[in-house]
């Protein structure tokens, strides 16, 4: 998580948009102005604690888990169901409020980041589930409910919701939707988008509508593929159908260390080729390896380049996929490949990788990148990033989720260190183009958010951007809802003013 | 017919024109749909080739005039496949010609293995197009994760040329399976029948077939050798009080399967045949709610019970005995060579709908009217 594990603590930027460096669209004077005229509207709609309009109260809305941008919303409402979300959305629309949606805050992006003028919609106390339906493998919950929790509510029958995001006991499945939440195991099940079967969504002028359910394709256009990865700018989720799966018998992991970061790629390459897919494949690099070894003391070994892949299945289903997948390491001649033979072994295996983020957290203030690549080019992006690293003069660590190729590059900085953040981002910005130049992209599983908003053209074409921006244009015509947010504020500032 | 050649011959006519276009692929599809009568049609037989093949990445990039046939045969010699194992309409809806991948997108054309791997466009990762006033638009790319801006590679997805003419498109690619085996149980009842299903899908055992039809219920499950062999009898556990047989030639599997998802038991008919899709549990109760309204029917169940095709003797509109119904209806063959019809939404979708197609294609040029 970029700026929050570790030592770093930002100050609390007061006034917003003068003093963050952040730019985000200048704050509505009229809209501020009516500000008890429209917490007068909102009270006759909700009950009188879910609305949030003093200083010291809305200051817990100002940031997600982007912490190094702040500011204060305006309000903040915490709707209990459909109906509420349904009002206030229409109370917002009338007044012209912008309006931010917001799940658990656990945002990389900057997701869920208020503007000043705005209205911040919670949806925390949207957390029932409505219905588990195990014959048809599906769950219907409220969309405020947090992802683990999900998986909770059926594991007793031995179910499990597929999407794991590493934020996963706090997010919230409406942020899963709004950013088409990844994870670890994505290889085998998919991302959000793969297991959303249906939604329940409010519009901006208040109006409810039902997208899907329990049976399992669209009939027309499929708006619920559109709807998942929009980052909060359609609608408001409040209700979603979701697909779960029965659980595994089993898992086991395998490490396999190597003395060179391509021959791990080679290994990956290998594995996929001969038709192997297991539920994850991790990489790390000896900057990674170091840290988190000398943090979590998991043994792992002095090397380059380390993969800890896990497979699923019964104990013979695993033992046929490790026999395979170890004699194809093999021929790859790693420094060490270590199996496990007991669930305390596994977890060791797992602990260092675990704590890495953490780790490097303990030694410096850091950022984490996100950028997606085609697997082949993994050896030329990382010897790309070393350069770069060079160049800029701070190191970078590579934990990466190897069979899909969602890199999560950190690169290390010092936020007492004036010009310092500045540089980083700088350098976070040339990575990601890189990603983009070998066919890949900025983003595989945080979300545009504010954080890569200025990028977004290095990877489309302004065709490309309007065809984005037509689609907000019909679900929500006054761009009211998160609006500052994935496109550059050039390319959406006409729509904004309109 | 305009053939281009390229995709900026697609974008120069599309520009230039103000009549109102039918796009086509290989022609086997085009029954699917409300009929239309265009002025002008736009094949997109030209777009051809492979761009990218990288079975390291189970990565495909295919411009959207290749034969499917081609594209499954470039895969299957680097041991791969389509995940989601797109139908062949050509026995059902008495069409000639050869599919293209273009078409099987347009429509989201999805087989059995939809159950466990998803449908076409859980499957699709990039698209290229060019919308109804001739500009070109790329969404997604080649890579499997990937959350940089709107979704549009879903949305183009069985948007049946309406929002525009699909030029190239990217997938992400399984590896074929080593053994496959169909478990079959012999003589269930409908409802029996899909409840076997949803055992056999609730399980651990990943199953990726699961239909029901002509008095068998099948169950599929593909993988290592070992693996089947351990599945296998673990599947036959479950229903160890019915008769239970298991196949596991490869080559009979595939036959199988292909008539399941090429539904070949209603091709020969002079039948209405109806596509619904439902709450999988629910397949059954439509069937027989419908014959209890005096239909005459026969019922070929995918997907779990969730993909019903209907051999319907009378021409009739079944939706109107459906209208409690979750999910929706499609004729997909009218009996006498009638016209198709989409199933119909409510209205704020509608809106949304209408809406956006205004965006892509506001001079209606594309496909107008083939989703109603």
């Amino acid at each position: 998580m970029p700026f929050t594990i570790g030592k770093i603590i930002l100050p609390i930027v007061k006034g917003c948009q003068k003093d963050t460096k952040m730019e985000m669209p200048t704050p509505n004077a009229a809209v501020l102005n009516k500000k008890s005229h429209i917490v007068r509207r909102l009270s006759k709609v909700l009950p009188r604690e879910s609305v949030i309009s003093e200083e010291h109260e809305t200051r817990a809305y100002e940031c997600d888990a982007l912490t190094a941008y702040r500011c204060s919303p305006m309000i903040a409402v915490l709707p209990e169901n459909t109906q509420q979300v349904s009002d206030i959305l229409r109370i917002c629309h009338e007044e012209g409020v912008p309006v931010v949606p917001r799940g658990s805050g656990t945002s990389l992006a900057g997701g869920a980041m208020p503007t000043a003028d705005c209205v911040i919609l919670g949806v925390a106390k949207l957390n029932d589930v409505l219905e588990t339906d195990y014959d048809n493998r599906l769950i219907r919950v409220q969309s405020g409910r947090t992802n683990l929790s999900v998986s909770g509510a059926v594991e007793e029958n031995g179910f499990f919701y597929a999407p794991d995001p590493s934020s996963q006991l706090a997010c919230a499945i409406a942020g899963n939707i709004a950013m088409n939440s990844g994870g670890a195991h994505c290889l085998k099940y998919g991302v959000t988008t793969n297991n959303l079967m249906g939604v329940t969504m409010v519009m901006m002028d208040g109006e409810v509508v039902e997208i899907g359910g329990s049976h399992l394709d669209s009939a027309g256009l499929d708006l619920l593929g559109l709807i998942c990865g929009s980052e909060g700018q359609l609608g408001v989720v409040t209700e979603a159908t979701l697909r779960i799966l029965h659980k595994p018998v089993g898992a086991r992991p395998i490490l396999i260390a190597f003395d060179e970061n391509e021959v791990a790629g080679a290994c990956v390459a290998d594995i996929i080729k001969a038709g192997v897919l297991p539920v994850a494949m991790e990489f790390m690099d000896r900057l990674c390896i170091e840290t988190s070894e000398n943090f979590a003391k998991a043994g792992y070994p002095n090397a380059e380049a380390l993969l800890i892949i896990e497979v699923e299945g019964s104990e013979l289903e695993i033992e046929e996929q490790l026999t395979k997948i170890i004699s194809i390491a093999e021929k790859h001649n790693p420094v060490e490949l270590r199996q496990s033979n007991s669930p305390e072994e596994s977890a060791k295996i797992w602990l260092g990788r675990k704590s890495a983020f953490g780790a490097i957290g303990q030694i410096s203030d850091y950022m984490c990148l996100d950028g997606t690549i085609p697997v082949s080019e993994l050896p030329f992006v990382l010897r790309r990033i070393g350069e770069i690293s060079k160049q800029y003069g701070l190191r970078v660590g590579n934990v990466f989720h190897a069979g899909d190729g969602n890199m999560h590059p950190l690169i290390l900085f010092d936020a007492n260190k004036p010009g310092d953040l500045e540089l980083c981002e700088k350098m976070g910005a040339e990575i990601l183009r890189l990603c983009v130049e070998v066919g890949g992209c900025l983003t595989g599983e945080h979300g545009v958010g504010i954080e890569k908003r200025d990028l977004m053209f290095d990877q489309y074409s302004h065709a490309d951007i309007e065809a984005q921006l037509n689609i907000k244009d019909v679900f929500d015509p006054k761009w009211l809802l998160n609006g500052a947010k994935v496109f550059p504020l050039i390319a959406t500032e006409d729509r904004r003013a309109a | 017919m305009i053939t281009p050649k390229t995709e900026d011959e697609v974008s120069e006519f599309l520009v230039n024109t103000s009549k109102s276009v039918r796009i086509v692929g290989g022609g086997t599809r085009q029954g699917l749909g409300n009929h239309v009568e265009p002025e002008v049609k736009l094949s997109t037989l030209g777009l051809t080739g492979i761009t990218l093949l990288e079975p390291a990445a189970l990565t495909l990039v295919v411009r959207a005039g290749t034969p499917l046939a081609e594209v499954q045969e470039a895969l299957a010699a680097e041991n791969q496949q389509l995940p989601f194992e797109p139908m062949d309409h050509t026995s059902l809806l008495g069409t000639q010609g050869v599919s293209s991948i273009g078409g099987v997108v347009a429509c989201n054309i999805s087989g059995s293995r939809r159950i466990q791997a998803g449908a076409c466009r859980d499957s699709l990762i990039g698209v290229r197009f060019v919308d109804g006033m001739g500009t070109i638009v790329k969404n997604g790319g080649r890579v499997m994760k990937n959350v940089t801006g709107y979704d549009l590679v879903k949305l183009m997805a069985g948007s049946y040329g309406t929002l525009g003419v699909m030029t190239e498109l990217s997938f992400k690619l399984l590896p074929k399976p080593e053994a496959s085996a169909t478990i079959t149980l012999h003589g269930l009842s409908d409802a029996d029948g899909i409840a076997a299903l949803c055992r056999a899908l609730g399980s651990p055992n990943d199953v990726n077939g699961a239909a029901h039809l002509d008095g068998k219920t099948f169950i599929r499950i593909e993988g290592f050798k070992g693996s089947i062999a351990y599945r296998s009898e673990a599947l036959k556990s479950l229903f160890s009080d019915s008769e239970v047989t298991v196949e596991t030639n490869l080559d009979n599997n595939s036959k199988l399967w292909k008539s399941v998802g090429d539904v070949d038991i209603f091709a020969k008919m002079k039948t209405s045949i109806w596509r619904l899709s439902v709450k999988p549990t629910k397949g059954p109760e439509i069937v027989e709610h419908l014959r209890k309204g005096g239909i005459k029917l026969e019922a070929q169940y995918d997907w779990g019970g969730g993909l019903v095709y209907l051999s319907v003797a009378d021409d009739i509109d079944i939706r109107d005995y459906l209208v409690e119904m979750q999910g929706h209806a499609t004729l997909v063959r009218g009996n006498g060579g009638g016209a198709a019809a989409m199933p119909i939404q409510n209205k704020l979708v509608t809106k949304i709908e209408a809406g956006l197609r205004a965006k892509f294609d506001p001079r209606e040029l594309l496909n107008k009217g083939i989703m109603g």
